[in-house]
Parts: structure tokens; C-alpha cells; sequence
């Protein structure tokens, strides 16, 4: 009687352990690692297309296809962002009405720092973008903000970006479990299907990079922010890193939320995170 | 022939019967409305149930009840399958994650 007990308690104990074995690797599958996220996303697409060098992803559309990548060698002899790289330089070095500039908002007068946006700011608990942080600066000396998706945000933002270029996405998440957070819900937010056209940012950018949707050709993932803003054939003009998200939830048939909500600065955080290491490109031309 | 003309003068009656008032479209608007207002909550409202939303209306301002009802219920389908979306979601989308 004795040994049967003892059996049964030994068999109890080892079915209790097994559980406990299997259960560990679940929550440990669970927590957040950006570190190992972000290795496997770059493994993802490096796989996926294999003759492209790392480099090639932030050129978006233009290094999946070979025509457009033709179009697009022709296209920077006479750049359509050109324009308003001009325009945001003139209005970067243009006095406030208080005698300040944008030079006097940022490190390093604003200049060569766009891989560091967006960054987690821990005073606040939040993600502040490139954007965010210009119409707080105009705020903060008594301008009126621009408007997140339209011409002078994306000029002065492609100013930023082209004095960036070559430097290597740098976005940091601090440990702080406010941060883990905001890029967990970047990451939810990429992979959850919205819009009654049932499409997450991921079905483009992940599962169909290089297909195409009507005539465009779709951007991979990695490397998309490194881009932005974007002059658009399709817009013609240029737009923000706002107005693509906008865009985007638009014509999935979802209704957008506004610029700079927590959902997009979010977003925005967790694939800038993922792209680290590849160059700043922008601005950027698309069809 | 008199009991096709009492058929046709029933079915008629019976179609009158059926048509919307003004009543019907309000509450299927409420309803809708509700619906989609939840979505809202969820952070995940359609442009489709907006405009068959505003669909609904412009008839019903119209005095068209039959078929400002009719809209009014497909938009309380659209916010519905919204929320669904939402709602199933909220594990789902862990599924298309590059791990």
C-alpha cells in the first residue's frame, strides 16, 4: 500500500515538473525582447531576398524591382524632394518671432540627428517623434504647430533627414517597463488586422513586399521609416510619416486616428527600433 | 378573378404593414450608432459604417423609412464586424509576428 502511495506521489511529482518545464519556455516566449525581435525581423527579410544587401531595404519599392529601381537612379539626378529640402533649410535657420530657431530646440542644432527620433522620453512616460518634437519647439516660442501631414512639417523634416543621411537608425529603448510597453503596443498595433479591407500594416509590408497591389509595388518593412517623409508621384507632393499612417488606415477601409496618437508615435517607434543599424535615406521618392 | 384582385388587395395591405416608420429608423439608427460608437471605443471604427451611417440619415431626413432602416441595419452589421475584429484581434495578431 505503502509503495503504491509512494508511486502515485512520485508520478504526480514528475507530471507536476514536466508541466512546470513546459510552462516556463511560454512565459519566457512571452516577455518583451526588442533585441531578439528585432534580429529576427532582419533575418525575416534578409532570407526573403537574398541578393539585397542590408543597405538596399530603405530604398523601399526601388530595390525590389529592377524597372523601378532604373526609374529611380534617373529620378535622383533631379530629386522631386529637392524642393522641399530647400524650403525646410531656409525655414530651419528662419528666426521665431522671439529671435529663436529650430536650432536652439535640439541637440546639435537639429543637424545630423534624425536617427535618433523617435526617442522615449522618460520624464513624460512617452514616444516623441521628429514631428511631435518640431511643433513643440514652435509652441514652446509661441508659433502656432504645423499640421502633422501637410507641406511645411514634411520640408522641414526632409531638411533633418538629409542632413542625415549614411548614419545609421539609432533609437534607443530605455529600461524603463513605460518604454517596453509603448514598443510592445508599436509591435501590436503593426500585426493587427483593421478596416473592414481586413489588413494589417504587415500584410503589405511583411507578407507581400515587392508584390504588387494595383500598379504599386510594396515597400518591406524593414528599413521603411529610414525613408520618411516621402515625396508620393501619387500625392504629388510630399507627406510625413503622419500621412502615411493616415493613409494607410484609410484605405484599408479603417478609420484614422489622429497624428501623433499614442497608436502611430508607437508604431513608429517599434519598426524605427527594428531598423536600426540600416541608414537614414530621406527623404524619399515613390511612385 | 375576384380572388386574384382580394389576393393583390391583401398582399398590398400586407406590404403597407410592413413599411418602415419613422420610429423603425430611429431605432435601427440608435442601435447602430451604439454599435459603432463601442467600436470607437475599441479604437477601431470602419469609413464603411461612417458612410452607410450618414447613408441612413440623409434618407431618413429624407422620409425615405424603408430605406433608412435598411442602412441603418447594415451599419450596425459593419460596426459589429468591427468589433468582432477588435475583439478577436487582441490575440490574433500574435499569430503573424516574425518571431
Amino acid at each position: 500500500m505503502m509503495k503504491l502511495r509512494s508511486a502515485i506521489c512520485f508520478g504526480l511529482s514528475a507530471l507536476a515538473l514536466a508541466a512546470l518545464a513546459f510552462a516556463l519556455p511560454a512565459g519566457a516566449a512571452d516577455k518583451i525582447d526588442p533585441v531578439a525581435d528585432a534580429k529576427a525581423f532582419k533575418k525575416f527579410f534578409y532570407d526573403k531576398f537574398p541578393k539585397l544587401k542590408p543597405e538596399d531595404f530603405v530604398n523601399g519599392p526601388y530595390s525590389m524591382d529592377e524597372g523601378l529601381h532604373k526609374q529611380w537612379v534617373e529620378k535622383e539626378q533631379f530629386p522631386p524632394y529637392e524642393f522641399a529640402v530647400e524650403a525646410g533649410k531656409e525655414m530651419f535657420t528662419k528666426p521665431f518671432k522671439n529671435g529663436k530657431t529650430y536650432e536652439d530646440c535640439f541637440p546639435n542644432k537639429g543637424i545630423g540627428i534624425r536617427q535618433n527620433y523617435p526617442y522615449f522620453d522618460e520624464k513624460e512616460g512617452k514616444v516623441i517623434t521628429l514631428e511631435l518634437a518640431l511643433n513643440r519647439c514652435r509652441e514652446a516660442n509661441g508659433e502656432a504647430p504645423y499640421s502633422y501631414v501637410k507641406d511645411e512639417m514634411a520640408a522641414l523634416t526632409a531638411y533633418m533627414a538629409f542632413t542625415s543621411r549614411g548614419k545609421p537608425m539609432d533609437i534607443k529603448i530605455p529600461d524603463d517597463p513605460r518604454a517596453l510597453a509603448a514598443y510592445e503596443q508599436g509591435k501590436e498595433y503593426f500585426y493587427t488586422r483593421r478596416g473592414q479591407l481586413n489588413f494589417a500594416c504587415s500584410t503589405c509590408h511583411v507578407q507581400s513586399p515587392g508584390e504588387r497591389i494595383r500598379t504599386e509595388v510594396l515597400a518591406p518593412a524593414l528599413g521603411i521609416m529610414n525613408a520618411m517623409p516621402i515625396y508620393r508621384s501619387e500625392w504629388s507632393g510630399m507627406g510625413t510619416t503622419s500621412r502615411r499612417y493616415v493613409t494607410c488606415n484609410s484605405q484599408v477601409r479603417g478609420v484614422p486616428f489622429n497624428p501623433q496618437d499614442d497608436e502611430y508615435r508607437n508604431v513608429e517607434y517599434y519598426l524605427s527600433y527594428v531598423s536600426n543599424g540600416l541608414p537614414i535615406s530621406g527623404p524619399g521618392a515613390r511612385p | 378573378m375576384k380572388a386574384t384582385l382580394v389576393l393583390v388587395a391583401v398582399l398590398l395591405a400586407a406590404g403597407s404593414a410592413f413599411a418602415a416608420s419613422e420610429a423603425d429608423y430611429k431605432a435601427a439608427y440608435a442601435a447602430a450608432e451604439a454599435a459603432n460608437k463601442e467600436a470607437g471605443q475599441l479604437r477601431n471604427q470602419w469609413t464603411t459604417t461612417a458612410s452607410t451611417l450618414a447613408a441612413a440619415k440623409k434618407a431618413g431626413d429624407a422620409g425615405d423609412f424603408d430605406k433608412a432602416v435598411e442602412a441603418a441595419r447594415e451599419a450596425e452589421a459593419l460596426a459589429k464586424a468591427s468589433i468582432f475584429q477588435a475583439t478577436s484581434e487582441k490575440t490574433l495578431w500574435k499569430e503573424m509576428e516574425i518571431r
